[in-house]
This record gives C-alpha cells, structure tokens and sequence, in this order.
C-alpha cells in the first residue's frame, strides 16, 4: 500500500524531527552546565573567538557597509516624492539597528562561522578524535562545545553593533557625501527618532537571542553528524539552512513582544 | 600569562564592537540627549494631546529645554496631564504658554513654550495655566467647511 507507507514515511519523519529537538535541548543544557572549564581556561574562548569572531570582521564590516548604501539610495528615492529627504538618517539608521543589523549579521555568521563549526566537529568526530576524548576522560562538551559556544555568544552582539554601525555610516556616505542630504537634519532627525532602551538595546537583545541559536544549532549538527565525508557535508547544509530559518522566525517572535508600538 | 598575536587580534575585536555600540548609543541614539543636566518638573492639562509621545522634545524659541515625561488622563478634569521635565538652567514665567506644535506638515508633535511676562517664575511642580492643544486635522476641515456654509447664507 504506497499510501501507508508515505503516511508512515511522514509520521516517521515528525517523529524523528521532534526526537532530535529534544536531544538538542539536552545537549545545550548540558553545554551550559559543563561551560565552567572554559571560563576557568579563558583562553579556550579566546581562541573561538579569534576563529570566528575576528576572521567574520572583514564579511560583517563589507556587507554592512553596502547594505547601509542601499538603504540611503533606495530611501532617498522613496523619501523625495514625500519631500522628507531629512528623514533619510532615521529611516537608515532604525532599519539598521531594529533589524537589519542583528538579522544580517546572524545571517552571516550562521553561513561563515556557523558552518565552519559543524564542519570542524564533523569532522573531529569522523577522525574520532572526539571519541579519544572520552576515552582520556575529558569532556568533549566541556573541551571542545562549551569555548565555541561562549564565543559565538559574545561575539554575534558585537557584530551585529558593528554591522549597523558600519551601515549608517555607508548610509552617511550616500545620503550626504553623494546624495546632498542636508548633514544636521541627517543627524539630527537620526538621534530624535532612535532611542536607546527601545532600539539600541532591544537590538543588541535579538543579536544575542541570535548567537545562541546559530552556535547551538551549528554545534549540534556537527556534533550529531554521522562521522562519514557525506554525512559531515551533510550536517553543514543543515546547519545553514536550519539556523538561517530559525534566525529569521525568532526575528519575527521577538519583534512582536519588543515593538509593538505603544 | 603568556601573550599572543591572537589575544591581540580578539582583544581589537571586543575593542571594536564596544566602540561600534558606544557611536551608537551616542552619534545615532538619543542617550547624549538624555538628562544631561539636572531637570525639574513641570505639568499642563490639554484638552487634546493629539499624537504627543512620552519623550517628544520640548522646545522654546525652537531651543530643546527639556522632555515630556508622562501622559495620563486626569479622571477629574477629563483632560490629559503632560508632564514635562526641563533642563534647570531654563527658568519661565508662571504665564507661559505651552502649546502641541508639530515640527513640519508630517513631522512629530512636540511642545512650544512661549514665555510671558510675569515677574515670577514657575518652580518645579508647577502648572501651566494657559495651554493650546494639538491641531487636529479632522476638526480643522469641519470647521473650515462650516465657515463656507456660512458664508454662502
């Protein structure tokens, strides 16, 4: 019966999806419980960070620089038919900092560092290098999860800070050095419409939301990936593709409770 | 502890990423605006508020002297109480006028203080006694209509 067997196909799928959520729910809490090795051997972190921290600086800065051009040229169009070309610097500037900053670079991040992790632990566990952990009596979680965790933590606030700081400022370029928006209004306009609480740090709020899940989901793909060459490439197309979604359905979550406009 | 170049390096990163939330805190936020000196209190009843928010600016002769705290409906008056704080280093008279102005056709709604000129000044707590409320667009247009049917007559 072909129609059982794709019900059957379905249910076993569902089940399976639910299967691994819960089994990555065990394996964050655990990461969180055995993190104390990594802040006692901080340089642990420090070295993540380098590996996915510093060498996203170069992606994040770029990309944040063309998408504040964009915004500056695209609302300047937009803008001048209302005759509210001062308004380009709030319009550049709450974009970036409400959303696109925390979004795009999670985006980023989940493609460049997100899936350099999955590999890395793919690939430590097809090597068994993570198995001859266990047999030493060292923690893989602790060692090995715990250091890339934190710093994908500590680092995704800090990109995405500059990412829209870089996109206002490529805003400011096409706004007033090209464009010739007026230079006080740009600015002025910018500062009376972006608060702090309410913006700047609900900003920062999302792209720390976004740095747990990308970092958990990378980690656990690459640390539930079958230890063979396919299913490690595997693990990381699942990883970007997983964590991209999940970034942008907890954007949408998280903006509902954060603005919803008094 | 040993150093290396990668300390550096994440050390520049963290650098960074601070300095890149502080220009936004300061240059693109409105923290630097933000109780820079000390303030005292001060509240108006308008009959309409219009689309006046808590912390919209408020201005005399176009200078930012302050922000408006709160807006409540006073249940015994039936209007709405604005309560604004401004900057110590302004003193008004106690017949000052406030006014709902709004900043260009479209823009945000704001206060205008217009001084008058009394000898007195008011002291924190105090009320303003004459106040004009926001501009409603709607009223406008039936009183601009009555007036031509009027006219006509």
């Amino acid at each position: 019966m072909p129609v059982i067997n794709s019900v059957r196909r379905v249910g076993h799928r569902v089940v399976d999806s639910i299967w691994r959520l819960g089994v990555a729910s065990r394996f964050l809490a655990m990461t969180l419980l055995q993190s104390g090795t990594s802040f006692h051997r901080f340089q642990l972190i420090v070295k993540e960070m380098f590996s996915s921290g510093v060498m996203s600086l170069i992606i994040i800065g770029v990309a944040g620089l063309f998408v504040g051009m964009v915004l500056g040229l695209q609302g300047f169009e937009t803008l001048k038919r209302y005759g509210s070309e001062s308004a380009l610097g709030s319009l550049v500037a709450l974009s970036l900092v409400r959303e696109l900053g925390p979004v795009l670079a999670a985006l980023l991040f989940a493609s460049r560092a997100g899936s350099a992790m999955t590999a890395e632990i793919g690939l430590m566990k097809a090597t068994e290098q993570i198995a001859a952990m266990e047999m030493m009596a060292v923690s893989p979680i602790a060692r090995v999860v715990a250091p890339r965790f934190w710093a994908g933590v500590i680092s995704m606030p800090l990109l995405a800070a500059l990412f829209s700081a870089m996109g206002v400022f490529g805003g400011y370029v096409v706004g007033v050095v090209m464009i010739g928006v007026d230079e006080g209004s740009f600015w002025s306009q910018m500062q009376a419409s972006v608060d702090f609480r309410e913006d700047i740090i609900n900003g920062v709020i999302k792209s720390f939301v976004f740095g747990v899940a990308v970092t958990v989901i990378a980690l656990f793909e690459g640390f539930d990936a079958p230890p063979t060459a396919e299913g490690v490439s595997g693990a990381t197309t699942r990883t970007v593709v997983e964590s991209s979604l999940a970034i942008l359905m907890l954007d949408f979550i998280l903006t509902a409770f954060m603005f919803r406009g008094v | 502890m040993q150093r290396t170049t990668l300390d550096l390096w994440v050390g520049a990163f963290v650098v960074a990423g601070i300095a890149a939330l502080v220009v936004l805190a300061l240059k693109v936020g409105n923290l630097s605006t933000y109780n820079v000196s000390e303030t005292y209190q001060l509240s108006a009843y308008f009959t309409n508020v219009g689309g006046l928010k808590p912390t919209a600016s408020v201005r005399s002769a176009g200078v930012l002297v302050g922000r408006v705290n709160s807006i409540v409906l006073d249940t015994d008056r039936y209007e709405a109480k604005v309560t604004i704080s401004v900057d110590q280093r302004y003193q008004f008279p106690k017949d000052t006028f406030a006014n709902i102005l709004t900043s260009g056709l479209l823009g945000e709604q704001y206060i205008g203080l217009v001084p008058g000129g009394d000898e007195e000044m008011l002291k924190d707590g105090g009320v303003f006694r004459k106040t004009q409320s926001a501009m409603v667009l709607e009223d406008l247009i039936g009183k601009f209509l009555f007036s031509q049917s009027d006219s006509k007559e």
